[in-house]
């Protein structure tokens, strides 16, 4: 059965129709890459399941576990989302400047209880990004955006999320820098974090994924396995760069 | 002439722990939902009258009189928040001004309405009204207790901001609402508790203003809500110890042009208070403390 799951999802922002019947599933354990063109409506898609949006037609379920049961939060308030497991790391990083590299991990971890439970995932998060130890008492408002991005997956993840939604975390950063992001990915999913990757840079997006769903204005287009999608004339002429 | 300079300067301590401490409750609303909230000063009429009804009405010592006006001021702020603010929520910045003037004479009138115009007397305890001398400067109890009390309750509200799981999520809330939900963080509650906290500290500001000034009226709160926006503009408004500052530069400002120049200017104060602030934001448009970033659309 599906971790996550969106049915027919309509999104209006202010009076412009965003999501047009958004349907799309995420299976437990997966990474599932969510491609498209600028403003085809990938954000919306996130903030609509963290809750942040709210649709004016459809349903969004999700099931933490494969063994529990299933959950309507369509309606559900933003923070009651994180605490069902969900946890949205949102696009252009939006670390928190006015608090420290300790306290935007903290803040992460804000609906937690377990103490200790907490310091052994910030010694986590320290151990996939070290430079977020030698940096802590810093600002977050003075590190380099690739720093930023690191802070923005290790808050994220403070939350102990089942799903992790990541809204772009290759953007503006170096190639080099991109592959080591892509690479912790990889490793925070196969510590048992389910992830819904949101990609400019498809080409990596879609071989990271198992799964992948193409996006355009406020529509699901094309899905399949990743590899399925990287072979794709279509996606390969318009995000592949290929001619 | 030093003696004299040295009792001004007293005197600037005095009204600046004032004015810091209606600035606070300012700069923290404006921090976190950018409300430019006009009905600010009427909270500190309402700590005033609610001081003196706890004074007439029994033998209450004065430390708790001013937990108990702390509360009385916190609870209007949370009652203002919920009833008149939160519906307009996400509204332009101007439907939010517009709406706490409203508020601000529906207190004023209010207050009218149930106390009439007419000041009346603030009553002190006789030992608040003991008179100290050191040398060639003199104090009344009840001044040292204004500024003993501000800074007590200042050091508090820094400490809560900074080194508290709730300060987190104040400071938190106030850079960006958005992330702050979610971190799982109920802004609802961080809105309502900047304005217990920054209402409760104008509440004990009023009690203050009476104890000050000894008359108080149901008018009495645009003075201080003027100047304690101004304080908050001049020190950056959203930032707290900007608003602090701000508050102690503008009393010790205040006090230093009236004391100084010749009686004369004095009833120019306000245009002074006013002058400072066109000066400081011409050379600082974020005052003095306040972040350089660009106002958030
Ligand atoms: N606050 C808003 N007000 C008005 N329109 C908006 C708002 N936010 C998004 N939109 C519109 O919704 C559409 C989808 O936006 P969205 O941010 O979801 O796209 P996206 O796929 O994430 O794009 P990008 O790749 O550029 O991040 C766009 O056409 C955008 O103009
Ligand atoms: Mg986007």
């Amino acid at each position: 059965m599906d971790m996550l799951e969106i049915r027919d999802s309509h999104v209006y922002i202010g009076q412009t129709y965003v999501l047009k019947g958004v349907s799309l599933e995420v299976r437990h354990g997966e990474i599932v890459a969510l491609i498209g063109a600028n403003g085809a409506g990938k954000t919306t898609t996130l903030s609509t399941i963290s809750g942040l949006t709210r649709s004016r037609r459809g349903k969004i379920l999700f099931r933490p576990d494969p063994d529990t049961t299933q959950r309507d939060i369509t309606k559900a308030p933003a923070e009651g989302i994180v605490k069902m497991g969900i946890s949205h790391c949102p696009e252009g990083r939006q670390v928190f400047s006015d608090l420290n590299v300790w306290e935007n991990l903290l803040i992460g971890a804000y609906l937690r209880k377990d103490k200790q439970a907490i310091q052994s995932d910030l010694q986590w998060v320290c151990e996939l990004f070290p430079i977020l130890r030698d940096r802590r008492r810093q600002s977050a408002g003075n590190l380099s955006g690739g720093e930023q991005m690191m802070l923005a997956i290790g808050r994220a993840l403070m939350s102990r999320p089942r799903l992790l939604l990541l809204d772009e975390p290759s953007l503006g950063l170096a190639p080099l820098l991109v592959e080591t992001i892509f690479e912790m990915l990889e490793q925070i999913n196969a510590q048992g974090t389910t992830i819904l990757l949101v990609e400019q840079n498809a080409l990596m997006a879609l071989e990271l994924a198992q799964r992948a769903y193409v996006m355009e204005t406020g529509q699901i287009t094309l899905s399949g396995t990743g590899m399925e999608l990287a072979e794709n004339e279509a996606v390969r002429k318009a995000y592949l760069g290929a001619t | 002439m030093d003696g004299y300079i040295a009792q001004q300067l007293l005197n600037g301590l005095i009204l600046g722990s004032m004015y810091a401490l209606v600035a606070i409750g300012f700069t923290m609303i404006y921090g976190i939902i950018r409300l430019i909230n006009f009905a600010h000063g009427d909270i500190v009429m309402i700590g005033a009258f609610l001081t003196l009804g706890l004074v007439i009405s029994g033998k209450i010592s004065f430390p708790v009189i001013i937990i108990l006006v702390f509360i009385g001021g916190a609870l209007m702020g949370i009652l203002i928040e919920r009833v008149a603010f939160r519906p307009m929520r996400g509204a332009p910045q101007v439907t939010g001004f517009i709406t706490s003037l409203a508020i601000s004479i529906l207190l004023q009138n209010l207050g009218i309405l149930l106390l009439t115009a007419q000041p009346r007397n603030f009553f002190c305890p006789d030992y608040l009204q003991t008179i100290y001398h050191f040398g060639p400067v003199s104090l009344r109890a009840i001044d040292l207790g204004i500024v003993v009390t501000a800074v007590v309750l200042m050091i508090f509200l820094v400490l809560l901001v900074r080194f508290t799981r709730l300060g987190m999520a104040m400071r938190a809330t106030a850079e960006n609402l958005n992330v702050a939900r979610l971190m799982g963080i109920n802004i609802n509650h961080t809105i309502m508790l900047a304005f217990a906290i920054g209402s409760g500290l104008a509440g004990v500001a009023g009690m203050m203003w009476g104890g000050k000034y000894g008359q108080i009226d149901p008018l009495l709160g645009f003075v201080p809500g003027l100047k304690a926006f101004v304080a908050a503009v001049i020190g950056g408004v959203g930032s707290i110890p900007g608003a602090m500052l701000g508050g102690y530069l503008l009393g010790f400002g205040e006090v230093l042009f009236v004391g100084l120049l010749p009686p004369i200017y004095s009833s120019y104060r306000d245009a002074f208070v006013f002058t400072t602030l066109i000066m400081i934001l011409l050379v600082l448009p974020n005052g003095l403390l306040g972040r350089k970033t660009e106002e958030k659309a």
